[in-house]
């Protein structure tokens, strides 16, 4: 019995060996040209594999910074909002509020370089030629201290590059340090003595409600009983048949109104679709009360205003001169900037790709003219 | 309630029902409204009168060509915390758990996390491309894709950071929000293994780095064995196209591991002899300790469960007597063995029934069918998964790792059950 299981087993795994060996290949897809290669096989390794020849220096760097990063980022890597830190912290991976910087955290000099090459400026993923990599790079090592003003990056000195917390990571331990920790037979009855109740979310009041203060997306009443206190509110200024009926008649009471409305202001629902088109201009640009300026400018009362006119905002070169030109925001001039920004306006800080489809931005501006100052 | 009405337009049933009820509610005072059915005075017009549904036309077929689901579920919807990011470019939202049953989380809720935004790549303009150190360097088009061997699988895909924000404490009210980030789907695709069989791994090659076509490029590295285990090239799911925010047409199914490195718009495969160490496997995802050295490559989504429902988005309304207790469990490492729950904050604890299929590294649904006495409640689930882990509490969790973690927090969740059916996130000791 044994030995014909041990004949099965050695069966098997001499199958299992020639599996990927005899694996017949089905002939499927092409070879990859060694131009396509290079396009698109950008990662860089922690060993230096991938690297690409070139050069920057940290000035030249913290210009290319100042222009293209430090909007989200800030002047001097140190992060503006909730935008990631990129410098400071050394020594803090202890403290109740972590620093993660390139300097305090990342362990490869190699995973910076890959993903500003790659994936930055947000927005404009893939602009960044190779020595401006290089040139911001040793900017945001000069940033954390690491090396000198004068310093120089390049692929022949990048493998000498250590940065600090390289040494403070290591694989997975979980099945050393919790798992046989966690595989006794739980306990079933009287497992602990008393259960008091030490710490409540609603003393920190940060989750998103419902217009009526509960917790957003809760569960309607399922019993016309259950719906009927709110009920009694809501009908408690008008008798109880009557409500009904207004609740009929108020539309076409309401629609005369609003036709007449569309006659000389915009149409509500294409308001209504502009400030749905609006959420994608909404991570950079702030409206309404109290709006502030953020990655790009406050746009309250932006319809048919000069261009480059909020105050405090720092605008491109681009702008400025455009600015300087005559340009008004009106309508032809939105339509023109948001349908392909960067060929409206050459040299444009506004990483943001434009909006092809023509009513969306007829929407998107339709919205921002129904903006107060 | 108005807009409630409008919507069924004219009608003197309706005017009747809510004459019924103010009837009910004044009779009922206090009486919680089940029972208010069951002892009803008369007879219910939804009943007695012939409603509008029962007598008049409904939509006809091509109403809707695709349908969403009906307007009175229009709350059940994804949901961002807008504090957490900064730009919801790049940003996550949370399944509605609370409000779904079964396993299998249709695509229109399902949790979204982007880097750069969902974009729109169309099948024509798909490519996948295999390189490194392998012997044939390919590219593959969508179709050819759909000519390898396809097969079916069920997956959670769970973020890493889901639960991230009760690491310091209980925070948010609802398991939408602390437990979110998870959807569960049926999969078709082909096996990773069969692409890189076509191209050929050479011996040399030991990691294999999966990249997406979006701005964000999102990569991350995995150990040729798992590669070669169970990971899928997917293009369906729930048995259609994925939708755009879930990769179309193309995503990479990473069973049991977290869901950062289910690459979407997936655009390159390469083998490499070392982790490409990208920066979402360096300053993100990996784990800060307490001695302020950090664990990384931790993969797995180890065994966790939530009662999805009562929760704080999903109170008791109808009193006293028989409740639902329902849950999900869900562990990396296999199948869900067993979910117990406890009533009285861990004190004691009983078994809950498995529904439907338990499938590995697949959401698995439990309910408790209880007698509710109206008194308060602790509520607690604990999975246990075929491996033998137990589901830790936070405490347990916090006393291995410290206080700056923020992912994997698979610790035991507590919803305090008031006697009026209220329901509150809360930590208990």
């Amino acid at each position: 019995m044994s030995r014909s299981r041990n004949l099965l087993v050695g069966a098997a795994l001499a199958a299992l060996a020639a599996g990927p060996a005899a694996a017949e290949r089905l002939g499927l897809g092409r070879p990859a040209l060694p131009e396509e290669i290079d396009a698109w096989d950008v990662a860089v390794l922690p060993d230096g594999t991938g690297l690409r020849p070139g050069s920057g220096d940290v000035a030249t760097g913290e210009e290319v910074f100042a222009e293209k990063c430090a909007s989200c980022h800030g002047d001097f890597a140190e992060g503006i909002d909730n935008w990631p830190v990129l410098a400071g912290g050394i020594g803090s991976l202890t403290d109740r509020r972590p620093v993660k910087t390139i300097g305090s955290y990342w362990p490869h000099l190699s995973t910076v370089w890959d993903y500003i090459h790659r994936s930055m400026p947000f927005g404009a993923a893939q602009t960044l030629t190779v020595d401006e990599t290089y040139a911001i790079t040793a900017f945001l090592l000069y940033s954390n201290g690491l090396v000198e003003d004068d310093f120089v990056l390049s692929d022949a000195n990048f493998r000498d590059i250590v940065l600090p917390n390289a040494g403070g990571f290591y694989p997975d331990d979980r099945p050393e340090t919790e798992y046989p920790l966690f595989r006794a037979e739980p306990c079933m009855t009287d497992c602990v003595e008393t259960v008091e109740i030490t710490r409540r979310a609603v003393d920190l009041n940060v989750t998103p409600t419902d217009p009526d203060g509960r917790p957003a997306g809760t569960l309607p009443p399922l019993t016309l009983a259950a719906v009927a206190p709110a009920a009694e509110a809501a009908g408690a200024a008008a008798p109880e048949a009557p409500a009904a009926e207004t609740a009929g008649a108020a539309v076409p009471e309401a629609a005369p109104g609003a036709e007449a409305a569309a006659g000389a202001g915009p149409d509500p629902a294409l308001v209504a679709a502009g400030e749905s088109a609006f959420r994608k201009c909404a991570a950079c640009h702030k409206v309404g009360e109290g709006a502030q300026n953020a990655v790009g400018p406050v746009l309250n009362g932006i319809f048919g205003r000069p261009a480059g006119g909020v105050e405090g905002f720092r605008y491109s070169k681009a702008l400025t001169d455009m600015a300087a030109g005559g340009l008004v925001w009106d309508e032809a001039a939105l339509h023109g900037f948001l349908e392909n920004p960067r060929r409206f306006m050459r040299g444009t800080a506004m990483s943001f790709a434009g909006i092809r489809d023509e009513g969306e931005r007829a929407a998107l501006i339709a919205y921002l003219a129904s903006l107060g100052d | 309630m108005t807009d409630e009405a409008k919507g069924r337009g004219a009608g003197g049933a309706r005017t009747s029902r809510r004459g019924f009820l103010r009837t009910a509610a004044a009779a009922g005072g206090a009486i919680a409204a089940g029972a208010v059915a069951a002892r009803a005075e008369g007879p219910d017009p939804l009943i007695t009168e012939v409603q509008d549904w029962a007598s008049g036309f409904g939509d006809p077929v091509d109403a809707t060509p695709y349908g969403l689901p009906i307007r009175f579920e229009d709350h059940v919807v994804r949901r961002n915390v807008e504090w957490l990011t900064e730009s919801p470019i790049s940003s996550i939202n949370f399944t509605p758990i609370h409000a779904l049953e079964g396993t299998i989380t249709p695509q229109g809720c399902a949790f979204e996390r982007h880097h750069s935004g969902a974009i729109e790549l169309s099948k024509p303009d798909y490519r996948l491309m295999v390189n490194g150190l392998v012997e044939r360097p390919l590219v593959f088009t969508y179709e050819d894709l759909t000519r390898f061997p396809r097969h079916v699988m069920t997956a959670f895909c769970e973020c890493a950071a889901n639960g991230g924000m009760e690491w310091g404490g209980a925070q948010l009210e609802g398991c939408q929000f602390t437990q979110g980030m998870i959807h569960n789907m049926e999969y078709t695709g082909v096996w990773l293994r069969d692409i890189l069989n076509e191209a050929g791994v050479r011996p040399e090659g030991k990691w294999v780095y999966a990249e997406g076509a979006d701005a964000s490029s999102n990569g991350r590295s995995m150990p040729l064995e798992k590669a070669m285990d169970d990971v899928m090239v997917a293009f369906f799911a729930n048995g259609e196209a994925l939708r755009k925010e879930h990769g179309y047409p193309v995503r990479l199914v990473v069973p049991g591991w977290e869901g950062n490195m289910w690459v979407k718009w997936l655009r390159r495969i390469a083998v490499y002899d070392q982790a490409v160490e990208s920066r979402e496997e360096t300053s993100k995802y990996t784990d800060l300790m307490a001695d302020g050295r950090a664990r990384k490559w931790t993969w797995v989504m180890d065994a966790k469960s939530v009662i999805t429902s009562p929760s704080p988005q999903a109170p008791i309304r109808h009193g006293k007597g028989p409740l639902v207790i329902t849950g999900l469990a869900w562990s990396g490492h296999g199948k869900i063995a067993r979910v117990d729950v406890s009533l009285d904050g861990g004190r004691n604890w009983q078994t809950a029934r498995l529904s439907g299929d338990v499938k590995p590294k697949a959401l698995t649904r439990f309910h408790l069918d209880i007698d509710w006495d109206g008194s308060e409640m602790l509520l607690q689930s604990r999975a246990i998964d075929e491996t033998g882990y137990v589901q830790p509490t936070k405490d347990q969790l916090r006393a291995i790792r410290g206080l700056n973690n923020v992912y994997h927090n698979n610790g035991i969740q507590t919803w305090w059950v008031r006697a009026d059916g209220e329901v509150e996130n809360v930590e208990v000791a």
